[in-house]
């Protein structure tokens, strides 16, 4: 490895902590200039002069902005996200478990759902534009196009209720035998799967057939190579760098983006969390969820950018 | 005939013959399905509560937010796991009597002013100590303090003073109230062990089960508390589980893929769809919660009772019921009260759509032009629609009705108790008192309806320090009357309380005062084996 592509690997590492750094700053001024005062929508209509003035003072309401900012920003890189107001449990404690479980969902969607996806897709290159490219484009782009609370409530109409093979709300809880965990994740994971499984086909579809049209494929052609080694040995390699962008985009959305299903199937995860303390109006905790989320998307991003310069030829064996 | 149907009914009860058939049997033998029904569970009463097992609930109500503390218990979730393993004072009975719980015998003075109640011996906590008058005094402390977040702290402001005299408490109010012994059913006030003060939210009591898993907003579970001081009376699944299921379709699915044995808050609009359903029996029963239209008797045009008796004239309270709560539910009569409570005054008339009379009030009233109603959809369900209902029969009377549409983030803090005519949501209280001393008389704070009459409020107190029944009753007889007639109050519909159990469930009791038999569902019902 040589420096310019260090180089470059450091500028993204930083330019992805700047961003996030923006980002809080972004998070904080949003959740400060949501209409209503913190201590009134906490109180609700109980609340009385003398009370509002204690909660104002005991959460610190009265210093400037920049001030409570800086304080936050600091409780967060010593890994401490405050308290939640709701319930004044300490809010890494509470997110620690529902992080971990949002991650387990979405990485079981992601280990069915890449290699199937990068699979049919190299399918759909061999057999270009025959019948099986037809089929599985579109089915996939049909899966895509329903709505995944659709998807969600079509599958636990089948499998949980119909036929009853799996459970259709998925509690999972500490100490849960591994096996039981798996059978309760199964129609969630399912559900994200089929969610992000098109995106990810056509892109690596169409990232090799872009590759497919280049002269050292006709050369390899000429060379006499199955169709299919040649996708596996010189289309495919050159064509990674779309395909992890748009793998690592999709792994972002299993994460932050599964609200939806994970209110559907009870999941006890991050965005159920989110969405209980939106409703209550609970500032620090919305605060923390959304950082972590934009961390995660950063992250992965940030990933994918690397992960396609350490694709690139041209970079990797500079002259 | 009967012998066969006696013999088969208790062959289902055993577990031998299963329901569907013995419908079918008793259908061919001309019996209705009805008395079949009733049969079956005669039989399953008779053969006795089945011991062991876990009966799981899916329930509505539950946040990540929530705490395990009775003070602050608000929601579904909450209140009916506070029955697991919370005992109470005293209990509300089904038909509205009271059962004696931690409290052995509740006594009162003559004047209703002083209430002594002796503190049963030998009840154990969850913590292995046993059950004190001290322990008592302390939970009331603690839910009355001026400071205290408990949501029993209204209810409790009447105690002037308390003291433990051997194993008795003694009450001494400020002003008689013959319904005390109503205000300790209140399920925020769970008996903890020195009243919570050391830690509100242990979930340590003196109720059937003891707490074994606490996950807010996820799951929580009991297990059956080998030393609970009814023994096997109430409690009769080894092991409960609640799990937390916010979304309606989650709900009813969970409860046909047999995930859960009941569930909560099934839509009225479903309802006939989960009726279907093999195994699933719809439990509904008529609640205290109403949904009120309320009017600021201070406010014009609303100050004028010719333009309040036409707008309540102007409700079409049939067609209401049957469009927004599609028959499940009863009509209101302009009154916050129904025969959900004790003393209910049942001679009072039914007040009847008139758009002729309402036309003539509102004619009398001189008011003309549009009236703004305020609604939103977090109301009650179906709120934007009765308001557009209210609206068509509002113009049959010639009444114009113009509707704003609210937002609700914000419904209950900027429109609900602001707005002089909006749509709202009251879930009862456990006596008529208290339903009018929270909402009706001049000092309450949440008078949504500005009805401020020193001569009402006279009445209510009246009637509060009456220990003559039958006395009372015609007091609140009164009470109603002049509340109907010359309120801000329109009352289309009292809602029921719909769940629905699963397969093998038995032992179900509807208590018209909560859900879920009055909360107890876990406790009381079992698995047929």
């Amino acid at each position: 490895m040589s420096s310019p592509i260090l180089k470059l690997i450091a500028q993204r590492i930083a330019l992805g902590l700047l961003l996030l750094f923006a980002v809080s700053v972004l998070i904080f001024v949003g959740t400060q200039i949501l209409p209503g005062d913190v201590a009134q929508s906490i109180l609700g209509q109980s609340a009385t002069a003398e009370s509002l003035a204690n909660l104002r003072e005991a959460l610190g309401l009265n210093d400037p902005a920049y001030i409570r900012y800086l304080k936050w920003l600091g409780g967060i890189l010593t890994g401490n996200l405050g308290t939640a107001l709701s319930s004044g449990q300490d809010i890494a404690s509470a997110i620690g478990g529902r992080l971990w479980n949002t991650l387990f969902l979405a990485f079981w969607a992601a280990v069915v759902s890449v290699p199937l996806a990068i699979g049919l897709g190299l399918l759909a290159v061999r057999y270009r534009n025959g019948f099986i490219d037809k089929l599985i484009s579109g089915l996939a782009l049909a899966s895509t196009s329903l709505p995944e609370f659709f998807i969600g409530y079509l599958l636990v109409y089948f499998f949980a209720v119909q036929w009853q093979i799996f459970p259709g709300i998925s509690t999972v809880y500490d100490g849960m035998p591994f096996l039981e965990r798996m059978k309760a994740i199964a129609l969630p994971a399912t559900a994200l799967t089929l969610v992000v499984l098109a995106h990810m086909m056509r892109m690596t579809r169409a990232a090799i057939l872009n590759v497919m049209q280049s002269a050292y494929i006709e050369t390899a052609e000429l060379k006499g190579l199955s169709p299919f080694e040649i996708i596996r040995k010189h289309a495919f390699p050159n064509a990674i760098a779309p395909v992890v962008n748009v793998v690592t985009l999709n792994l972002a959305y299993l994460i932050v983006g599964v609200v939806v299903v994970e209110v559907i199937f009870v999941y006890p995860g991050m965005g159920q969390y989110l969405v209980d303390h939106v409703a209550k109006r609970d500032v620090p905790v919305v605060q923390a969820v959304g950082l972590i989320f934009a961390a995660v998307y950063i992250t992965l991003n940030m990933i994918a950018d690397i992960a396609a310069i350490l694709a690139n030829p041209r970079l990797r064996h500079p002259k | 005939m009967s012998n066969e149907l006696e013999y088969l009914s208790r062959r289902v009860a055993a577990g031998k013959l299963n329901r569907r058939d013995f419908l079918g049997r008793a259908a061919a033998l001309g019996v209705t399905a009805a008395f079949a029904n009733t049969l079956l569970s005669d039989a399953a009463r008779a053969e006795g509560p089945v011991k062991g097992g876990t009966l799981k609930a899916g329930l509505q109500g539950g946040e990540s937010s929530n705490v395990l503390d009775p003070a602050l218990n608000l929601s579904q979730v909450n209140f009916n796991f506070g029955k697991c393993w919370g005992e109470m004072l005293v209990e509300l009975n089904p038909d509205g009597t009271l059962e004696n719980r931690i409290a052995e015998s509740v006594g009162s003075s003559d004047d209703a002013k002083t209430w002594t109640m002796k503190i049963r011996k030998g009840v154990e906590f969850h913590n292995g100590k046993t059950v004190s008058p001290q322990d008592v005094i302390a939970t009331l402390e603690r839910h009355s303090d001026a400071k205290s977040k408990s949501a029993a702290l209204g209810i409790l402001q009447g105690i002037d003073k308390m003291a433990a005299n051997g194993d008795e408490v003694v009450i001494t109010l400020k002003d008689p109230n013959a319904d005390f012994p109503y205000l300790m059913a209140d399920y925020h006030l769970v008996i903890q062990p020195n009243g919570g003060k050391d830690d509100p939210n242990a979930g340590i009591s003196a109720g059937p089960y003891k707490v074994t898993v606490n996950e807010p907003g996820v799951r929580y579970g009991g297990e059956k508390f080998a030393n609970y001081w009814q023994g096997d009376k109430i409690g009769h699944a080894a092991q409960v589980e609640i799990i937390v299921i916010n979304d309606a379709t989650a709900r009813t699915a969970a409860l046909q893929g047999g995930q859960v044995n009941m569930i909560n808050r099934v839509e009225p609009k479903i309802v006939d769809l989960v009726k279907r359903v093999p195994g699933v029996t719809i439990q509904a029963v008529s609640g205290k919660g109403f949904y009120p239209f309320n009017m600021f008797c201070d406010t014009a045009p609303f100050d004028s009772n010719d333009l309040r008796m036409a707008l309540k004239l102007a409700m079409d309270r049939e067609e209401m019921l049957e469009k927004i709560l599609r028959g499940y539910g009863k009509v209101g009569n302009d009154i916050p009260v129904n025969e959900a409570y004790p003393l209910f005054p049942t001679d009072l008339e039914q007040r009847k759509f008139d758009p002729e009379k309402a036309a003539e009030f509102y004619k009398k009233s001189g008011h003309s032009g549009s009236i703004l109603l305020r609604t939103s959809d977090v109301a009650f369900p179906g709120a934007v629609d009765a308001a557009q209902l209210y609206q068509q029969s509002c113009a049959k009377a010639g009444i114009k009705i113009e509707i704003k549409r609210e937002p609700g983030d914000g419904y209950w803090s900027e429109v609900w108790n602001k707005q002089p005519f909006s749509l709202s949501y009251w879930g009862g209280r456990p006596t008529q008192d208290q339903m009018y001393s929270t909402a009706y008389i001049s000092s309450a704070d949440w008078n949504d309806t500005r009805f401020k009459r020193p001569e009402f409020d006279k009445m209510v107190l009246a009637a509060r320090g009456e220990l003559d029944q039958d006395k009372r009753k015609k007091m609140y007889t009164d009470i109603a009357t002049v509340m109907r007639d010359e309120g801000g109050l329109i009352v289309p519909f009292f809602n029921q309380y719909i769940d629905a159990s699963g397969k093998g469930v038995q032992g179900w009791v509807s208590n018209p005062a909560q859900e879920m038999c009055g909360g107890y569902a876990l406790s009381i019902c079992w698995l047929a084996a």
